[in-house]
């Protein structure tokens, strides 16, 4: 979708704030917010389901949130939706620790659950899929990033749509995040590195002896 | 293509209060434990490990074995995942890996222009600055001015800079080169010259740093 995520080349956000000695977390909530978007059943969302949920906040809300915040919102999103918890017994029980955030929560102990959290933290959950498939294109092959806009998730930047560029570099079989997002199936496709001369997309503005590397779907991609 | 998520534009704006916000995060810490969807101790595992024992200093040793060790070097870039593992390093958002290295002639940098889609196990979570639209926006404009008004780093014009969006699920390690008259140093002293930016592309190692404030001293 053409959302307000998609950031790339836009101006007027004015200069980079770089905290010193930034904490990985500024508060409480914000370690808990990521470690529960870990924690939880994995069947709740994918990845792709998970940034497309994000995409999809109010462009005001999305500038204006934290950023664990975008992570709050699509938890919540998900957990509402997959009926996991009610809209009524949410808001019954935000209003309660909203009043009294003096409030204990329940202790819980499961050595199971924080092996599991272990095996994700050091393993992983590639998106990577071994399928025997040539790839279409090759290193060194000039292709053209197409100029699709669709309504839902996708991974080719705006800022690349309708541009040539050269592979090079061929990363393997992964997931489609264009259908993953919806629930319509893994839909596995060669991933490329793909060079786009930063000319040929910023035309006269861009600065001289640069390069922009994008690593595109090849249903993104056609022959020029 | 029919989005099943569009619901949420039409929401009234939320809240961005910090009572609130803790207030929302609590109700539904809580409800997840009540109905054992999580658990306490798996929560304070996830926060602990990105606290405390994943973060740049691993990315940090990556980098000195590189400049010590040719082969693992060539290892390294030929495949970051499987090179990173042999020094036990690797996991979530690093699953596949690449190291990009930088020359006399070419300097990296690295973005996520669409979301926040960094190497965690290496550098671990990414800080603020990366996440925010003013980087992932002007980065991949102009990356030369950015990155000497926002960043304090000069690259001449003479030296190429490649910018890396991580659209996809290939995370990216820039790899800083070694500073020269640094042979006497050990791999322990090289790990703590490097630093997170000169990772990602946006700033120097410790090194230079040091030498220069050294010479402004006497």
């Amino acid at each position: 979708m053409n959302g307000v995520h998609d950031l790339g080349g836009m101006h007027g956000f004015g200069p980079v704030k770089i905290e010193e000695k930034e904490p990985t977390f500024h508060s409480e909530w914000e370690g808990i917010v990521f470690a529960l978007c870990h924690a939880k059943p994995a069947w709740l969302y994918n990845t792709d389901e998970f940034r497309h949920c994000i995409e999809n906040m109010n462009p005001a809300d999305y500038l204006a949130a934290r950023y664990y915040e975008r992570w709050l919102f699509t938890a919540e999103y998900y957990l509402l939706k997959k009926g996991v918890i009610t809209r009524k017994e949410y808001d019954a029980r935000t209003r309660l620790f909203k009043r009294n955030p003096r409030v204990t929560l329940p202790r819980v102990y499961d050595s199971k659950r924080v092996m599991e959290a272990l095996r994700l933290i050091h393993e992983g959950s590639s998106t990577r899929r071994e399928v025997p498939r040539e790839s279409k294109f090759k290193v060194g092959d000039r292709v053209l990033a197409r100029n699709i806009n669709p309504i839902g998730h996708t991974r080719l930047p705006q800022y690349v749509r309708g541009k040539s560029g050269t592979i090079v570099r061929v990363h393997g079989i992964f997931v489609l995040p264009d259908t993953n997002a919806h629930d319509k199936g893994e839909n596995p496709e060669h991933v490329y590195s793909v060079r786009f001369d930063s000319k040929d997309i910023w035309g006269q503005s861009a600065e001289d002896n640069e390069t922009l590397h994008v690593d595109l779907w090849e249903s993104y991609l056609q022959k020029p | 293509m029919k989005t099943k998520i569009s619901v949420n534009q039409t929401d009234n704006p939320h809240s961005h209060e910090e009572s609130d916000l803790v207030a929302r995060t609590r109700a539904l810490e809580s409800l997840l434990l009540e109905k054992r969807l999580v658990s306490t101790d798996a929560i304070e595992k996830l926060i602990a490990s990105y606290e405390n024992d994943i973060g740049p200093m691993l990315g940090a040793k990556v980098v000195a074995r590189a400049w010590i060790d040719q082969e693992f070097k060539k290892r390294l870039l030929k495949n970051a995942t499987a090179a990173c593992r042999e020094l036990g390093i690797g996991g979530m958002e690093g699953e596949n890996m690449v190291v990009v290295e930088n020359t006399p002639t070419v300097h990296n940098v690295v973005i996520c222009t669409l979301c926040s889609c960094y190497p965690w196990p290496v550098l671990g979570l990414p800080p603020n600055w990366y996440k925010s639209p003013q980087y992932r926006s002007k980065m991949v404009i102009q990356p030369r001015k950015a990155l000497s008004e926002d960043f304090h780093l000069e690259i001449g014009s003479e030296k190429e800079i490649k910018v890396w969006d991580s659209s996809a699920e290939i995370r990216y390690l820039v790899l800083p080169e070694r500073p020269e008259r640094t042979e006497h140093m050990t791999e322990a002293q090289l790990t703590s010259i490097v630093t997170r930016e000169s990772m990602i592309g946006v700033g120097q190692l410790n090194y230079k740093k040091k030498i220069r404030n050294g010479k402004r001293k006497r």
